[in-house]
């Protein structure tokens, strides 16, 4: 009954036949390797390529400041080698309590600034070797851990972050927690080596779900509350679209196969959009995504890295079998989809009230980094907020954050402090609030343009583009990489700029507002002067020739194809 | 017992004379001078086996001659050398040998005895020499009654213990029973003068008497071999610190990372056609020349023009231009205090020449350059040639070679620390490292030559070696795993390096990583004192490993430690004997014994500074 497919590349196949990334898995002895005694090693400031491996399943890279490589090479040091510790915070959770512990943990150890990301948590950068166990314990002290922030697991797991419904905000925000509890590795490792815990001899197995070999590549989760599509959910390997009946979720519309990554010049690797495959009941929320993830890491392809991500191993083994193969360990079909509908993917900035009375302040973030600029002091306007906030802060997948649930008598006290610090001002064009960078250069190894340091120039070039032609409130999405893999889900905005060189980007156009569609490769390798005049012929256009309420994706997507057809 | 004197013509029968001769052809040089100095000996040994009667100072019977020298940065080497070679020229055939390899109960067979010694530090001898100097002043001494003997003392007029170590020798001497031959010289770095006019004094009298004495022996003259105006004959290569080479400046970058507290350079220089040669271990001599500055105040000071002709070693230059290159302007020297007492008639500086005021005068020196002096105690009318007159010849200063001639071929690297301070609210620095540092550029030319350092060399390349070198210490052992790296030796290395911190201050961290991943240097320990509340150096490192440190000595390792003496070697050297007499169970006084032995046996090799 089950059909015959190719299982050459997956996890029935010996270890050499595969990529020499399973060997290094299965030998690590569930991830311990030699990062404790690479950690006491003096004469680097680094760890060894194995260990930099297998640090990533516990939260941790391995970076360097790119900016003084070349002067180090020179000086004979090696290259200034710090780490990016990466938090796990389902949902975007955070307690003001926990929030005050970051604040610290990053003025001790992350180079006294905070980077929010678009998976909804918190990054340190700048962090030295010996700096990396005070930090995990700090994390420890505030009930955080960094298990399978990075890695090849299940990932963090997303959900929309500023729903108006405080039952289903509630109820979301416990199911990502309880799903990412469930689907992070055991990891007895991560104990011993950053708590300190002593081994014990155990006969249970260490991890029943992943096995030795884990996942072929890492496998991201998000939920989604519609109308919101503030998770991308299509563009994750694993969604549920919340379904709400009256007053309670219940349950989700499941999606598979999403992803952004893609190299250049490599037409087998590329975006695509995850597949709506049905619906499951809440209580089976669990046992589907067992269910997924096992098919994943049995038939997913463990000889190619590149082509390791779920996405292809939809593609290749065919939708219908991945899709009976997951009901087949269900034990039974899913049901049909349910109806929704999506219509954004942007962040609400600004004060909401939601429907308890309670207040949610939106606050953009440019580029998710927290630290205090001139006028605007925002990692010291958040630590005094957080001394006296009693609701939560959500951390968006747009890298802003929302300072939520706030009594209406509290609102003057948050307002005064939002004024002090310069962060009340929430002026800024809709195209810059809905704009996302990575963090790219100087510490991303694979960043091959800048990113999180340069669009906020381009922005400001653009606006006046915007201005010309009217459109400053006209919300428009805009995502910058700095290399082709696509951390700010660059594929599926209006306008998408991925590096290629120093300067030189490839500009992609017309992707859908909400998420719902992938843009298209307009011009490439192209630098800052040629990026200007192409977004200044098209904006022109749109404002000119757009339909009442037409998103410029959609024009853009409309006249091309009307071009093409002429 | 008949005594047969080869200078005796017809002393050798044909016979004899055919077994020399068949032997002579199968020396080496080295095997000739062997064996001259063997029969050397043996004669020596037969004269006083002939009876116990000292032959007569008028008239010597071929007494020998040995001169012994003490060094560590090999000046009275070179001396010692020229000597032998004008004593050569004149006839006589004396052995010349390093303390540090003279075999001490050789002493009391020695006729007549030159020495040429160095002082360093607070008074100390060479440090290669100590060993001669613990025996020559211990009660193993012997008596040397008929030994004939003279003393050429260098130092550095600077330091408070001025040719201390010469002194020693000389006082210690004349305890033993011996003659003096001629007077102690004492030479200040500027040593050339007084010591060819030692030297040429020695070589008249010696010759004169060993003339005399062949013409008693053979009956008739041998006609009049005396050479006048006698010079130091040197065999140094064509380059030399009298002649130094111009290397171009290939590299010089700053080579500690930033936010760093230190400014440490790498710096490549281009010997390419210079004929310079140098083996790991050896130093690069700079000449530096002094900051447009320092003269330019120096000048304002003495309220002299920069354009006042002077005459320097016989020849005429500007003022400026001599104070630039030909003397040293910044530290002050008791002579100085001296010319200036005498110039300013002031009391406090005449109170400061008065002999038992040397601690005095050093503590003033510490803090007063020569321009802090001129300032302080202005002369009036004050011309150019009294200002130079207390002057002493600019110096060239050391720095340990960091390369190996086999891996860079003819390049000499170097690794520099600019000594920086502050002296009555002004900056002042190191001469030779505020140059290299702030006015040295690449494509600048600098005049450099080779200080050879025999007493620190690696041994074959099965040996182990333990080097120690923090800070710049470290450079003399990038030039030896260099060094091993292109021999492929096999023997194993171990490095203990120390600075302040890891991240900007770990010099050439690359180089050693890399090095440690080919296995060229077996193992590295790093001590970085300012990463952590505790300050760690590599003494502590050290006594960490102290199991596997004392178990390569005594697996016949070589120990190596380069750097700074007072706040580095001193220390070091208390933990080596802490190690030792921990494994092995010895007390501080065997452990000490044991490090003495090390160094005796060349297999404890300093080079510090």
């Amino acid at each position: 009954m089950v059909e015959v497919v190719d299982r050459s590349t997956d996890l029935s196949q010996p270890l050499d036949k595969l990529g020499p990334d399973e060997t290094l898995k299965a030998n690590s002895d569930y991830l311990r390797g030699n990062i404790a005694h690479d950690l006491l090693d003096r004469i680097t400031g680094g760890v060894t390529f194995e260990s930099n491996k297998l640090m990533k399943f516990h939260g941790i890279y391995q970076q360097d400041d790119r900016d003084i490589r070349d002067e180090r090479r020179r000086q004979k040091l090696e290259p200034a080698l710090t780490f990016m510790v990466r938090v796990r915070l389902p949902g975007g959770v955070c307690m003001p309590e926990q929030w005050l512990k970051i604040d610290e943990l990053a003025r001790t150890h992350g180079g006294n600034t905070i980077r929010l990301t678009t998976r909804q948590t918190f990054q340190f950068h700048w962090v030295l070797k010996e700096e990396i166990k005070p930090t995990i314990q700090g994390l420890h002290d505030a009930l955080l851990d960094t298990i399978a922030a990075c890695g090849d697991d299940a990932r963090g797991v997303m959900a929309t972050a500023d729903p108006l419904d405080s039952e289903v905000d509630r109820e979301i925000a416990e199911l990502a927690k309880k799903l990412s509890d469930h689907v992070i590795p055991r990891m007895r490792a991560y104990h011993e080596i950053w708590y300190g815990k002593e081994r014990i001899a155990s006969s249970e197995e260490e991890e029943p779900l992943y096995g030795a070999t884990y996942l072929p590549r890492k496998f991201k989760i998000a939920f989604v509350v519609p109308p919101s599509n503030d998770v991308d959910v299509y563009t994750q390997d694993l969604g549920f679209i919340a379904i709400v009946g009256a007053g309670d979720v219940e349950g989700f519309n499941v999606t598979i196969g999403g992803g952004m990554g893609r190299t250049d010049n490599e037409p087998r690797t590329y975006p695509r959009l995850a597949n709506v495959i049905g619906f499951i009941p809440k209580e089976r929320l669990l046992e589907t995504a067992d269910a997924i993830i096992s098919v994943q890491r049995d038939y997913g392809n463990r000889a190619e890295r590149a082509r390791a991500r779920f996405k292809y191993t939809i593609d290749d083994k065919g939708l219908d079998f991945i899709k009976a193969e997951i009901e087949r360990r269900l034990g039974a079909p899913l049901e049909p989809a349910r109806p929704f509908e999506l219509t954004s993917n942007g962040d609400q900035l600004g004060w909401r009230e939601t429907d308890r009375g309670l207040f949610n302040f939106g606050l953009f973030i440019q580029n998710g980094r927290v630290s205090d600029l001139p006028g605007r002091s925002i990692m010291e306007g958040l630590r005094a907020i957080a001394e006296i906030h009693k609701g939560q802060f959500r951390l968006t997948p747009n890298q802003n954050l929302i300072i939520a649930g706030i009594p209406a008598e509290e609102k003057p006290r948050i307002e005064a402090l939002l004024e002090e610090h310069g962060l009340s001002d929430s002026a800024q064009s809709s195209l810059r609030s809905n704009s996302i960078a990575c963090v790219a250069l100087p510490t991303c190894p694979l960043a091959m343009a800048e990113a999180e340091r340069y669009l906020p120039d381009l922005l400001t070039k653009i606006e006046a583009i915007l201005a010309a032609n009217g459109l400053l409130k006209d919300p428009i999405t805009i995502r910058m990489s700095g290399c082709p893999n696509g951390c700010s889900r660059p594929y599926v905005a209006e306008v998408a700029l991925t590096g290629r060189a120093p300067g030189k980007y490839n500009l992609y156009l017309g992707g859908g507002f909400h998420g719902e569609r992938l843009n298209r490769l307009f011009a490439e390798n192209i630098a800052e002067d040629r990026i200007l005049a192409i977004l200044s012929e098209q904006l022109s256009a749109y404002a000119r020739n757009r339909s009442p309420g037409e998103r410029f994706g959609d024009f853009f997507n409309r006249t091309v194809d009307q071009a093409a057809a002429a | 017992m008949t005594v047969q004197l080869p200078v005796n013509e017809g002393a050798l029968s044909l016979e004899q004379w055919e077994l020399v001769e068949g032997l002579a052809k199968t020396l080496t040089p080295e095997q000739a001078r062997w064996i001259s100095g063997y029969f050397a000996g043996l004669d020596a040994g037969l004269l006083r086996s002939g009876g116990n009667e000292i032959a007569p100072l008028q008239a010597p019977q071929g007494r020998t001659l040995t001169i012994l020298y003490g060094t560590e940065t090999g000046n009275s080497r070179d001396l010692a050398k020229a000597l032998a070679a004008n004593a050569g020229q004149r006839g006589l055939s004396p052995k010349v040998s390093d303390l540090a390899d003279y075999k001490v109960r050789s002493l009391k067979d020695e006729q007549d005895l030159l020495f040429v010694v160095s002082t360093y530090g607070e008074g100390d001898p060479p440090q290669p020499s100590v060993a001669f100097f613990e025996f020559l002043e211990g009660p193993r001494a012997p008596q040397l009654k008929g030994v004939r003997y003279s003393v050429l003392a260098l130092g550095d007029s600077t330091y408070e213990f001025y040719c201390e170590a010469g002194k020693r020798i000389d006082k210690r001497m004349e305890e033993l029973g011996a003659t003096r031959l001629g007077p102690r010289v004492e030479c200040d770095i500027d040593y050339d003068d007084p010591a060819a006019s030692w030297s040429e004094k020695l070589i008249e009298l010696l010759a004169a008497e060993a003339d005399s004495n062949a013409q008693f022996l053979k009956g008739e003259a041998q006609g009049g071999q005396s050479r006048k105006g006698l010079s130091l004959v040197r065999t140094a290569p064509v380059h030399d610190k009298k002649n130094p080479f111009p290397a171009t400046v290939l590299e010089n970058i700053r080579i500690v990372g930033r936010h760093s507290t230190k400014e440490t350079r790498h710096v490549e220089l281009d010997l390419g056609g210079s004929g310079l040669a140098y083996q790991p271990g050896d130093s690069l001599g700079i000449v530096p020349a002094n900051d447009a500055g320092v003269v330019e105040e120096l000048l304002v000071a003495a309220g002299i023009a920069d354009d006042v002709e002077v005459t320097v070693k016989k020849s005429s230059v500007s003022l400026a231009s001599a104070l630039t290159s030909r003397f040293e302007i910044t530290t002050a020297t008791p002579r100085f205090i001296e010319q200036w007492a005498k110039l300013s008639g002031a009391s406090e500086l005449q109170e400061l020449t008065r002999a038992d005021a040397a601690a005095e005068r050093v503590r003033f020196l510490e803090k007063h350059h020569v321009v802090d002096i001129v300032r302080r105690f202005p002369v009036g009318g004050l011309d150019a040639d009294s200002l130079l007159a207390g002057l002493r010849p600019l110096q060239p200063r050391l720095y340990s070679l960091a390369s190996s001639r086999a891996a860079v071929g003819d390049e000499a690297h170097i690794t520099v620390s600019p000594v920086r301070y502050e002296l009555h609210g002004t900056p002042r620095g190191g001469v030779a490292s505020t140059q290299i540092a702030d006015r040295l550029e690449m494509g600048d030319v600098v005049p450099v030559y080779i200080q050879e350092n025999p007493h620190f060399r690696l041994p074959a390349d099965d040996v182990p070696i333990i080097m120690v070198g923090p800070g710049t210490g470290v450079a003399p052992f990038r030039a030896f795993l260099q060094e091993r790296e292109v021999r492929a030796a096999a023997g194993q290395s171990w490095l203990f390096f120390g600075e302040r911190n890891f991240r900007s201050d770990f010099l050439y961290q690359a180089e050693w990583q890399q090095w440690l991943k080919d296995g060229i240097l077996s193992r590295l320990d790093v001590a970085f004192s300012r990463d952590a509340a505790e300050k760690v150096y590599v003494q502590h490192r050290m006594l960490e490993q102290s199991r596997d440190l004392y178990a390569w000595l005594e697996e016949g390792a070589h120990l190596y430690v380069c750097g700074d003496e007072k706040a580095m070697a001193h220390d070091v050297h208390d933990a080596l004997i802490q190690v030792i007499g921990r494994e092995g169970d010895l007390s501080w006084e065997e452990a000490e014994d044991y490090l003495r032995r090390l160094s005796a046996d060349h297999r404890y090799q300093k080079d510090v500074y």
